[in-house]
């Protein structure tokens, strides 16, 4: 039997678009003007452009073969293993592209009237649904794009439900393993973030937490599983802390993957939930975006979620959107959210189904403790308990003999793995968290884990190929100060003077999240 | 249907490997009371091809812009896609990658990207691009949120007629840092007054306009600039980039922040997504820029190499402190909109401007001519007009709608108020052909008849 090789991207460097560019050479045309042109004058003078913008000239053929060949520079799930922890990097079902290309949705305007979009209603009723059973809550806003929209909008529906019961909160608690994102989405609502230590197993310190909630406390944002792949399992001892001074609880759905139709947010005593529809429901990331990030609230949040929202009229048995009143925040998307992704999730809803769904957290779960096992003899794990769907290793050891987290993630792209996330969460020493989701065969796993202990394995005797690794990537390690320093933010025909700027490009060892 | 590949054996040998005796067992961390023990309250799984016959059935249930001709605009455009956009946007190396942090295997997406900030420069004429933000409205949030910061004023000042939907994003993002909103209305030829402006600029962080404006009128951006930069404030521009080919970059006319929303380049309708928020500003600003921005640098070997860059103004880095939160973006959406600008070039970027322009002036002038619409604002006009028919609008597009056509958007519910209960807004794209164009003026004629 022949043995995998380990996948590789192209290595031919792909010129810029620009420079493909010929004088006179084009791709695109519009039809013959069928209507007479405009006068000059139906634009005024000094409103017309003067200076053509400088566009690609390229034929269609060479279009095709610039975009084709930079995908072939570039590393996604269709390519190969992708652990990057607290991102589910699952499989994402080509039946869901389908779906969303059924020209009854894709060439669907936002603004055309009910009566024209029954159909694209009733899947947004109906996914909202299935969202709610998941998660245990009241209802759903899909205006959100993505998580971090979701906090915001979360956070602004936490702000007027105090501000109608005549309460000015300050304050916004988040645990210190938090994402990045917590504490901006905070800042954001006008409130100010306080963290909240972890204890020494790596759960929120429930006393800490206790001794820090007061009257001026608005919520609690937390992930549960939390960012170490940990069930949080005082969880409801820490509802009952925050609604006992009338605080919110926010579930941060990152690793909902982990607890599906195992366990639910709305039964642990969260108020409002944010779901990422591109980690749990499969939803393609599209190397950063478009994601969908759906908030569910609890009944008594109702009022407050951003309008229009999609309903069902018993009494017509007709779909229309349902602008609710003034306790509403308002809108968050120009029109309904990625309507798009979630034609994608909902295909994904269907076809796993209930059944399907708490396959997901099994295998999930399963996949993450099996890899952890074979790995934790030569990492240490960063906290002892058995993790959920993910979970963190630092590098520690490593490091003390001469090689980093980064380094040993680098090196992984060399044995035709995605690396893991690194340096988060921030409160493990050279965290690598891994999460290799419930699409990944166990020969997979057994693969990766072996690379991760070869590459222990070279510390010593082949530590410089290690530390100047990948070796086999399109590029070496690009000098990211230099990007920062020496900030080139677009191509210009002729390379400007460059402009130094003293300002520090931030830390070497940034969270990969 | 299911995606995991376990079979039983590799089920209980992996179980086996950690010494559980079951799958329940790896769900011990979870306290026995917070255990879901019940199947889910919804249906059952399905394959593939049941669960297309569903979205299939439901698809149907909609009439879409292939089965009514669109007039429609209002933020959303049914411009052409090139054909070579979805294949190439639908590369799995694209579509399954995630946010470029190991920039050593993301060359792919962090080139198009950089790819992408250079066009947006050109038409905006401003240096930097990010790589994206969700939509327009809430580029216009973000570009108020970088004005603020600039200035230390919370401020802003609504100058002429901004897509109404845009201001109800921005209104509900300025809760959280209790931005004021000041409305300068606009005059009656349908652009901002410039008295409007100037009394409310004062100690204002920005203006903000948007052109050509939702009513379709084309604003005298460099007065504005100068009205708005001797209060101080900064001038955030709503752009439409598929006038870009024939309108003067907003960046050149003196705006300082312009944003767009990027749908009308490669972007399909979606229903309102996944569309692309554009955001550009001046090099002096590009640490207050929200989101990814990608930069050019070198590898260890000298090799050009591009990478996510001033990372220190993200969430991931700066926390409670970044210039924004957002994480996720709408990469591929960009990538789509670099994709169209690059098939169009600066000759097919121009021939859809003036294809745009002569078709909307057509539609403009037979609607009169037939249907006894008068041009509600006399202000020159790029692809979208507002007129005022002799009947309700909201029945004329009932009609219209019977006989195949999306006439457009009726005022009065999006800008009540404002004397407009018998306006209707129409877009006209390239895409429309004089056939169709003379239909609707013939479709729209017979309703009003009927109607009135």
């Amino acid at each position: 039997m022949t043995q995998p090789s380990p996948p590789r991207l192209a290595l031919a460097e792909e010129q810029l678009v620009f420079e493909r560019s010929r004088p006179g050479r084009r791709a695109g045309r519009m039809p013959p003007l069928d209507v007479p042109a405009a006068p000059a004058e139906a634009i005024p003078e000094g409103f017309r452009r003067r200076r053509a913008p400088l566009l690609p000239e390229v034929s269609e053929n060479e279009l095709v073969r610039h975009y084709t060949r930079l995908s072939q520079r570039n590393w996604g799930i269709d390519t190969g293993f992708y652990p990057l922890g607290s991102c589910s990097m699952k499989y994402n079902p080509k039946l869901a592209e389908d779906a969303a290309a059924i020209p009854g949705f894709r060439r669907l305007h936002p603004l055309q009237p009910e009566s024209q979009t029954q159909g694209a209603l009733q899947m947004l009723v109906e996914l909202e649904r299935s969202l709610c059973a998941v998660t245990g809550m009241a209802g759903v806003t899909f205006q959100p794009a993505a998580g971090a929209h979701g906090e915001l909008t979360g956070l602004l529906i936490m702000r007027a439900f105090h501000e109608h019961n005549g309460q000015r909160r300050k304050r916004v608690l988040i645990p210190d393993s938090a994402h990045g994102t917590n504490p901006a989405s905070v800042t954001l609502a006008g409130y100010q973030t306080q963290e909240v230590p972890s204890d020494s197993r790596g759960l929120v310190d429930v006393e800490a937490l206790e001794a820090m909630v007061g009257d001026d406390v608005a919520g609690f944002m937390i992930t549960n599983p939390n960012t170490l792949g940990l069930f949080e399992e005082n969880i409801e001892r820490v509802a009952a802390a925050i609604h006992s001074v009338g605080g919110l609880l926010y579930y941060d759905g990152a690793n909902l993957n982990a607890i599906l139709g195992r366990s639910r947010p709305g039964d642990m005593g969260f108020d409002i939930v944010h779901m990422n529809l591109h980690k749990t429901f499969a939803t393609p990331h599209g190397g950063g975006g478009p994601g969908a990030g759906p908030l569910a609230v609890s009944e008594r949040l109702l009022p407050f979620l951003p309008g229009p929202r999609p309903a069902f009229d018993e009494a017509s048995g007709r779909y229309r959107w349902d602008e609710g009143d003034d306790r509403s925040i308002g809108r968050m998307h120009t029109f309904w959210g990625n309507f798009g992704i979630l034609v994608r999730a909902s295909s994904y809803a269907r076809a796993l189904g209930s059944d399907g769904l708490r396959h997901v957290a099994e295998r999930a779960v399963l996949n993450a403790n099996y890899l952890a096992h074979r790995l934790r003899g030569t990492y240490d794990l960063a906290f002892p308990a058995q993790p959920m769907h993910e979970f963190v290793l630092s590098a520690r050891k490593q490091k003390a003999r001469g090689a980093k987290a980064m380094d040993i993630a680098k090196r992984v792209l060399d044995y035709g793995f995605h690396a893991p996330t690194v340096y988060f969460p921030l409160i493990v020493d050279e965290a690598m968290m891994v999460e290799p989701t419930e699409t990944e065969a166990v020969e997979t796993l057994d693969a990766f884990a072996e690379a991760l202990i070869a590459i222990d394995a070279e510390i010593g005797p082949n530590l410089e190929e290690l530390k100047t690794a990948p070796h086999t990537a399109p590029i070496s390690r690009p000098d990211e100060a230099r990007a920062a320093r020496n900030l080139v933010p677009r191509w210009y025909p002729q390379a400007p003077e460059p402009v130094h700027d003293p300002e520090d490009a931030g830390p070497a060892e940034k969270p990969s999240i | 249907m299911e995606f995991a590949p376990h079979t039983d054996a590799d089920v209980r040998m992996m179980l086996d490997a950690l010494g559980l005796a079951s799958v329940d067992d790896l769900f011990a961390p979870i306290p026995s009371s917070l255990r879901y023990e019940r199947p889910l309250d919804m249906p059952e799984g399905h394959t593939e091809i049941e669960v297309l016959r569903e979205l299939g059935a439901l698809a149907a249930r909609n009439r879409s812009t292939d089965e009514l001709v669109c007039f429609l605009g209002a933020g959303a455009y049914d411009h052409h896609v090139p054909s070579m956009v979805w294949p190439l946007l639908s590369r799995g190396e694209f579509a399954t990658s995630y946010t470029p942090y190991q920039p050593e295997v993301s060359q792919g997406v962090l080139q198009a990207l950089f790819e992408y900030q250079t066009m947006i420069s050109e038409l905006t004429g401003l240096e930097i691009s990010n790589a994206s933000l969700y939509d327009g409205g809430s580029a216009l949030g973000e570009a108020v949120h970088m004005a603020a910061s600039a200035t230390g004023r919370k401020a802003v000042v609504l100058a002429g007629c901004i897509n109404p939907l845009y201001a109800a994003v921005l209104r509900t993002v300025a809760r959280g840092p209790d931005f004021e909103l000041r409305e300068a209305r606009w005059g009656s030829n349908g652009t901002a007054d410039l008295d409007a402006i100037r009394a409310l600029a004062d100690g204002a962080a920005a203006v903000a306009i948007q052109t050509p404006s939702f009513l379709g009128t084309l604003e005298d951006v460099a007065a504005i600039a100068d009205v708005t930069h001797a209060a101080g404030a900064k001038l955030i521009v709503h752009f439409d980039l598929t006038s870009a080919g024939i309108l003067e970059a907003p960046g050149v006319l003196g705006a300082d922040i312009v944003v767009a929303e990027g749908q009308p380049l490669g972007n399909h309708l979606n229903f309102g997504g996944p569309y692309v928020g554009v955001i550009a500003c001046r090099r002096e600003e590009a640490r207050r820029l929200p989101g990814r921005l990608v930069g050019e640098t070198t590898d260890r070997e000298g090799r050009r190499a591009f990478v996510l860059t001033l990372q220190a103004r993200e969430q991931h880095i700066r926390r409670a402190k970044a210039t924004s939160n957002i994480c996720t973006n709408q990469t591929l959406n960009a990538l789509g909109t670099s994709m169209a600008l690059a098939w169009l070039g600066p000759e097919g970027l121009r021939e859809l401007g003036e294809t745009c322009l002569a078709k909307a002036r057509y539609c403009r002038d037979r609607l009169v001519e037939v249907a006894g619409a008068k041009p509600a604002f006399d202000a020159p006009a790029f692809k979208e007009f507002a007129v005022r028919l002799a009947a309700d609008p909201v029945r004329v597009c009932e009609r219209a709608a019977a006989d195949g056509y999306l006439a457009g958007l009726p005022l009065a519910e999006h800008l009540p108020g404002r004397g407009l209960d018998d306006a209707l807004l129409i877009a006209v794209t390239e895409r429309r052909t004089r056939e169709e164009i003379d239909g609707l003026a013939e479709s729209i004629a017979r309703a009003c008849k009927e109607e009135a």
